[in-house]
């Protein structure tokens, strides 16, 4: 049913001089999906979203976002699309009446007093629609580029780490924002770090160095790693931390809270450590455990970082 | 190339939220006021220099030992290169008119036979003083030159004709600007100045300034198309280049008392057309440069050999030929000619045609390099 995608691409590359940025990329967005974009800095997330919406030209690979060609209808996605940029990137000495005025004209929207109007509402930013964009706090400025961008009413949204630097209250009503957007049967990609947000998503893909390592529902990604995880609880753990590492099956030891999650891809000897390091250590307690998401990406770092050397 | 439609409502947004950005913008006002201020300030007072080889034009109505002399004279003094023979007053008027000469000397019919005979024949000089400094020297030396000269052929049988009064009567005609005033020359020039400086700066940071913000992202997401955004950007400063040439005219009548011989609305033409000129000029920097830093430095890269190259620093004839050649690649060069021609001689459009049509290839070449460097995507 590829009529159905949203956004269709298949193996996009971009290069920055040597530097590999995106590496056959290939992403399916079906309609009325919240598909999240997860990645550490770096991994190419920005790039591959401003190929998406024709602001960088991809060096090779093809494909359609919205039914037009990513490469030769940039035009046309432009009008169709709402982007917003990871960096507040609305005019700081316009006011906010006079940002959304603008998007608006630019978009030629004929009920654009209307459309402004509608969406100072919609996001509560009434009481603040005369400050300069500029003297807003980043909570504000989130919901004034969010209404920017959905303003000219795009079947496809494409929001770059929409809520890095704001307050969990503001996180809460953003994503709240978000499902109501996408029971309209608007389709949202969004990029992020926070593994709560991205349990959110009805679908995620995970990007590492530019390359594109898992896909699916957050259940599925987990699944398909198998990934061996035990947790350790008691006192000093910072302390064992450190001997539990170099262990056969060991991949990764990090604190949470008051445990140590271990982590390991050999399950077994994973397994067989953790039995034996539970006899050697008699104060902790040692039990198997369910492997998050958060592991399976770290895990998946970790492996594609040493692809690359 | 990015196909579609050219929309008045994306072009009139874009319009608005420059007056907007504007009117915010105190520094940018500030410049608007204080640069014409300052430089009307600084510049009130010329620098003299003592330009040579300057284009000269002969008509001789007397073949005579004694011109040809004369004319000897005036070419080994250094001080004038003779371009021209004009055949006729008019045409000799007009080679002067034009500025394509900046003396004419006539030597009237029976120049010789009435030296020899001791009737002290007139020789006349016309000068082309809108620029005093340039032909202030020249003059200056001008009596001293006839005399040297024709004292070397006036001996034997003639030396009787050698001792003072002088042999020849020598009558200088300073056109345009009889009295020689600096100020007029220099506050016409000063309109220029103030125009490459601000229109060139201020649209050169134009484009930088959204890319530096991050602004230019979110204004090519949009489907904004680069000429709406470019031409939509330079209106405002258009008017504001208005206001400022409005701003010295005025004080270049009241306080300088420069006279206006020509028309204003040729006056406002050449001005809309250097404008236009200058806010391509940083529009394209704006283009080229990566940061406000680069637009800023490329102005100044500009903005120097404009003021020196021009003639409005130094007299345009007293430069060396390369900087010559240099300086008529400069739209100020040309809009310095064409305003001193329009306030001070009166000249009209179709004259001055020679000095329009560099800055319209200026023009021409500078829109061709911008469309060429315009970032249409963020690679
Ligand atoms: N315009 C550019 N020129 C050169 N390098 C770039 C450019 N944009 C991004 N990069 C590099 O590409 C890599 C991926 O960047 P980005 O797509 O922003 O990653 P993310 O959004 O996942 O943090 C980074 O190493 C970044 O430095
Ligand atoms: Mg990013």
């Amino acid at each position: 049913m590829s009529s159905d995608l949203v956004i269709d691409v298949r193996n996009l590359n971009k290069r920055f001089g040597t530097k590999h940025v995106v590496r056959d990329l290939s992403l399916q967005v079906s309609a009325g999906e919240i598909y999240g974009f997860l990645g550490p800095n770096g991994s190419g997330k920005t790039t591959s979203i401003r190929m998406l919406c024709g602001l960088l030209t991809p060096d090779s690979g093809s494909g359609t976002c919205l039914g037009h060609d990513v490469i030769r209808q940039t035009a046309e996605i432009k009008r169709e699309v709402g982007y917003m940029t990871q960096r507040f990137s609305l005019w700081e000495d316009l006011t906010v009446r006079e940002n959304l005025d603008f998007v608006g004209r630019m978009y030629g929207m004929r009920n654009r007093r209307d459309a402004v109007g509608a969406a100072i509402d919609r996001l509560g930013l009434g009481s603040r629609e005369h400050d300069l964009a500029g003297s807003l706090s980043g909570g504000w400025k989130q919901r004034l580029s969010l209404a920017a961008c959905m303003l000219h009413e795009p079947r496809l949204l494409l929001l770059d780490e929409p809520t890095a630097g704001v307050d969990p209250k503001a996180r809460r009503e953003f994503w709240q924002e978000i499902h109501e957007l996408a029971a309209t049967g608007v389709t949202v990609l969004v990029s992020t770090h926070y593994m709560d947000e991205a349990e959110r998503c009805h679908r995620l893909a995970y990007i590492a160095y530019g390359r594109l390592l898992a896909r699916g529902t957050a259940a599925e990604i987990v699944a398909e790693r198998a990934l061996g995880a035990w947790t350790v609880s008691g006192d000093e753990l910072a302390g064992l931390a450190p001997k539990l590492v170099p262990l056969a099956g060991v991949d990764h030891v990090t604190v949470f809270g008051s445990q140590l999650h271990v982590t390991g891809r050999d399950r077994e000897q994973l397994a067989r450590s953790m039995e034996q390091a539970a006899r050697q250590y008699g104060d902790y307690r040692f039990a198997p455990a369910a492997p998050g998401l958060e592991d399976v990406f770290i895990s998946m770092m970790d492996n594609a970082r040493d692809d690359r050397q | 190339m990015t196909l579609g439609q050219l929309s008045w409502s994306r072009w009139y947004g874009i319009v608005v939220k420059e007056f907007i950005q504007l009117r915010r913008d105190r520094l940018t006002f500030g410049m608007i006021v204080g640069i014409p201020v300052l430089q009307l300030l600084l510049f009130g007072f010329a620098i003299n220099t003592d330009p040579k080889q300057l284009p000269t034009a002969i008509l001789a109505a007397d073949t005579g030992v004694f011109s040809r002399t004369l004319v000897a004279g005036l070419r080994n003094s250094g001080y004038f290169d003779i371009q021209r023979q004009a055949h006729s007053e008019a045409e000799a008027l007009s080679l002067l008119h034009s500025g394509e000469v900046q003396f004419l000397v006539q030597i009237p019919e029976g120049f010789s036979r009435r030296l020899v005979r001791g009737e002290r024949p007139a020789l006349l000089v016309q000068a082309d003083a809108t620029d005093p400094a340039a032909t202030g020297n020249a003059l200056a030396a001008l009596s001293g030159i006839v005399d040297t000269a024709l004292s070397h052929d006036l001996r034997g049988p003639w030396a009787g004709l050698q001792p003072r009064p002088p042999p020849v009567e020598l009558r200088v005609h300073r056109l345009y600007n009889p009295e020689g005033l600096t100020q007029y020359n220099i506050v016409p020039g000063l309109l220029g100045v103030i125009l490459t400086m601000t229109m060139v700066l201020m649209t050169g940071l134009a484009m930088t300034r959204e890319r530096e913000r991050g602004t230019f992202e979110n204004l090519l997401s949009t489907p904004a198309l680069p000429l709406e955004v470019m031409t939509g950007k330079i209106v405002p400063y258009i008017i504001i280049g208005l206001v400022q040439v409005t701003l010295i005219l005025i004080a270049a009548r009241w306080i300088f008392t420069v006279p206006m011989q020509g028309s204003l609305l040729a006056l406002y033409v050449v001005v809309v057309l250097f404008i236009a000129a200058n806010l391509t000029l940083g529009i394209t920097f704006s283009s080229l440069a990566r940061n406000q830093l680069q637009a800023m430095q490329l102005t100044f890269f500009f903005f120097l050999p404009s003021i020196l190259l021009s003639g409005f620093m130094f007299p345009f004839r007293g430069m060396p030929d390369w900087a010559q050649a240099l300086g008529s690649l400069l739209p100020l060069t040309h809009f310095l000619v064409l305003v001193r021609g329009i306030l001070l001689k009166g000249s009209g459009l179709v004259e001055l045609w020679p000095a329009v049509w560099p800055i319209l290839l200026f023009m021409a070449v500078v829109i061709a390099v911008g469309l060429r460097f315009y970032r249409r995507t963020l690679d």
